[in-house]
């Protein structure tokens, strides 16, 4: 056999490794969560919010709630931020301004979750509890946070959307005698649309999935909230929660916390990928 | 090439006025001269053509009579360009004025990727709340004058993008119809279409000069020729000769114009 043909064994064989850890991930948590959701039956774990683990009651609807207004509150705040600030940089400022600020946006995605968790506990939950009432870790507090930690995905994408929308365009509404901003609102925006929404769901599968920003500020409360300034806890922040001490049906629970979680990341970047697909 | 640009001024057979009149436009592209000490003057309700080799800057010369060029960085122009007794490119000339009087059709045919009807209410909508009746009227006449009308008036919902290429540059020159502009500047706008859609877009061009002052820029000697009543030959940055078409194509007077014309190069 000769080298070049080794080399590309080995490197196929690598490559292989990688995609067969996510299909080993996959086979894992639901082999240990599936049995759980059989024993109870997946209308009572998801639709139940009576989550005592201990005495036998597996109900996540309280944290399923959660997870999705922690989320919404999140994309309420992160994607119209994140939005303009795409249409900011790919579309009004100079070649130059935005090779420095594209990148320093780009680091946001590299600090690590627990310094915006810190952030969050040292800065944002005191102001929340003396200004807006409430224990401070809360809902809003994790929204917030999250809303920022999504930014990097959102501007990042949504710009390579509309850097995309061809030249053509500009410059045919341009040339009509529209100003730059009608340009952008009634041609560019249309033209990416798909791309933007593809930035939001990708923005959205981040949120959910966020973890140990979350249990730092949100207060982790086991309790459908009924304000945005009640603590709560999401699917993964009770998983990171009670894994340590959990054991066999609590276990298998948290598994199939996991599973519902997979299902729902699954979703959101088949969608995503479904529309980036479509153009 | 022996000619200094010197002699050349001796062949500029221009009008003096016209209704865009250019007195020593000078373009500097990031320190590359683009645009060489240019004076012409273009008549209304005619069709000029600008010839010449790739790079000669006939392009560049139709952006800056909508100040399309403002768009690039870098770009410095001095001189005057005077239409309808105006200098565009006096201080405080308005740009969405200028550009719906001085409408462009591109290279390659640019609907936007929006329904047919609303490519073609896109200019009006921009520049009021036309109410509905108004607007659809406008859409039939400026769809009518080009000759898509009956093409197109049972799917005027369908995305434009479905056209024809042909179909989509007559589509484009509806839209710009629609925001009633003076004069029309097309760059190239057969270099996307096959010979029989191009002589139909010429018919076209011959139609709609009854009404509109129409600049062509083109590659294709042919069809300056076949169409434009004035020429300009461009050549290095330099208008080099302008004049009546039939003079400029049977009896030029530069012998750069005649190498061009004749095909020696370009």
């Amino acid at each position: 056999m000769d080298r070049g043909k080794f080399v590309e064994r080995v490197l196929f064989l690598l490559a292989l490794s990688s995609i067969s850890s996510l299909v080993i991930i996959t086979i894992f948590i639901f082999e240990e969560g599936l049995p759980l959701i059989f024993h109870t039956g997946l209308k009572d774990f998801i639709f139940s919010s009576h989550w005592a683990p201990t005495k036998g009651h597996f109900g996540i609807a309280a944290m399923i709630i959660s997870s999705i207004l922690v989320t919404l509150g999140a994309m309420v705040l992160g994607v119209p931020l994140g939005l303009a600030c795409a249409i900011v940089l790919a579309e009004f400022c100079s070649e130059r301004l935005r090779g420095l600020l594209k990148p320093t946006l780009e680091l946001l995605a590299g600090i690590p979750s627990v310094v915006y968790g810190f952030l969050g506990v040292i800065w944002l939950v005191p102001l929340i509890r003396n200004y807006l009432g409430g224990p401070g870790l809360s809902l809003l507090a994790a929204a917030v946070i999250l809303g920022i930690m999504i930014l990097p995905t959102v501007i990042s994408i949504s710009i390579d959307a509309l850097t995309a929308v061809p030249d053509v365009y500009r410059d045919g509404s341009i040339a009509l005698g529209a100003t730059q901003w009608q340009t952008v609102h009634r041609v560019v925006l249309p033209a990416a649309s798909s791309g933007i929404i593809t930035a939001v769901i990708l923005g959205m599968g981040r949120a959910v999935g966020e973890t140990m920003a979350v249990i730092m500020v949100a207060g982790n409360a086991l309790k459908i909230p009924t304000s945005i300034l009640d603590p709560v806890r999401t699917l993964t922040s009770n998983i990171a929660l009670e894994l340590g001490y959990a054991a066999g049906r609590h276990r298998e629970a948290l598994f199939a916390t996991g599973i519902v979680l997979f299902v729902i990341i699954m979703i959101l970047n088949l969608s995503a990928t479904l529309l980036a697909r479509r153009k | 090439m022996t000619i200094s640009p010197a002699d050349s001024d001796n062949y500029q057979q221009c009008p003096l006025e016209g209704i865009i009149t250019l007195r020593s436009l000078n373009l500097y592209y990031t320190g590359f001269h683009a645009l060489k000490e240019v004076n012409g003057a273009f008549q209304q309700q005619a069709i000029t053509a600008l010839i010449g080799p790739s790079g000669c800057g006939k392009s560049t010369l139709l952006r800056v009579l909508n100040r399309m060029n403002d768009l690039i960085e870098g770009v410095q122009i001095t001189g005057e360009v005077i239409i309808d007794g105006e200098n565009i490119y006096a201080p405080g000339t308005d740009l969405i004025q200028l550009r719906k009087k001085v409408g462009m059709v591109f290279q390659r045919p640019n609907p936007f990727p929006l329904s047919i009807y609303d490519n073609v209410v896109y200019g009006p909508r921009l520049h009021g709340r036309p109410p509905r009746r108004e607007l659809e009227n406008l859409m039939e006449h400026s769809l009518a004058a080009v000759q898509l009308w009956d093409e197109v008036k049972d799917r005027l919902k369908a995305s434009a993008l479905a056209l024809t290429e042909e179909q989509q540059q007559r589509l484009c020159i509806a839209r710009l119809l629609a925001v009633e502009p003076e004069i029309l500047l097309m760059d190239e706008p057969c270099s996307a279409l096959d010979p029989l859609a191009t002589l139909r877009l010429e018919e076209l061009m011959r139609e709609l000069k009854k009404l509109y002052t129409i600049i062509i820029v083109t590659h294709n000697m042919q069809q300056a020729a076949r169409v434009s009543d004035d020429t300009g030959f461009m050549y290095l940055g330099e208008l080099v000769e302008f004049g009546e078409t039939g003079q400029i194509f049977t009896r030029p007077k530069d012998v750069r114009t005649e190498d061009y014309i004749t095909g020696k190069y370009g």
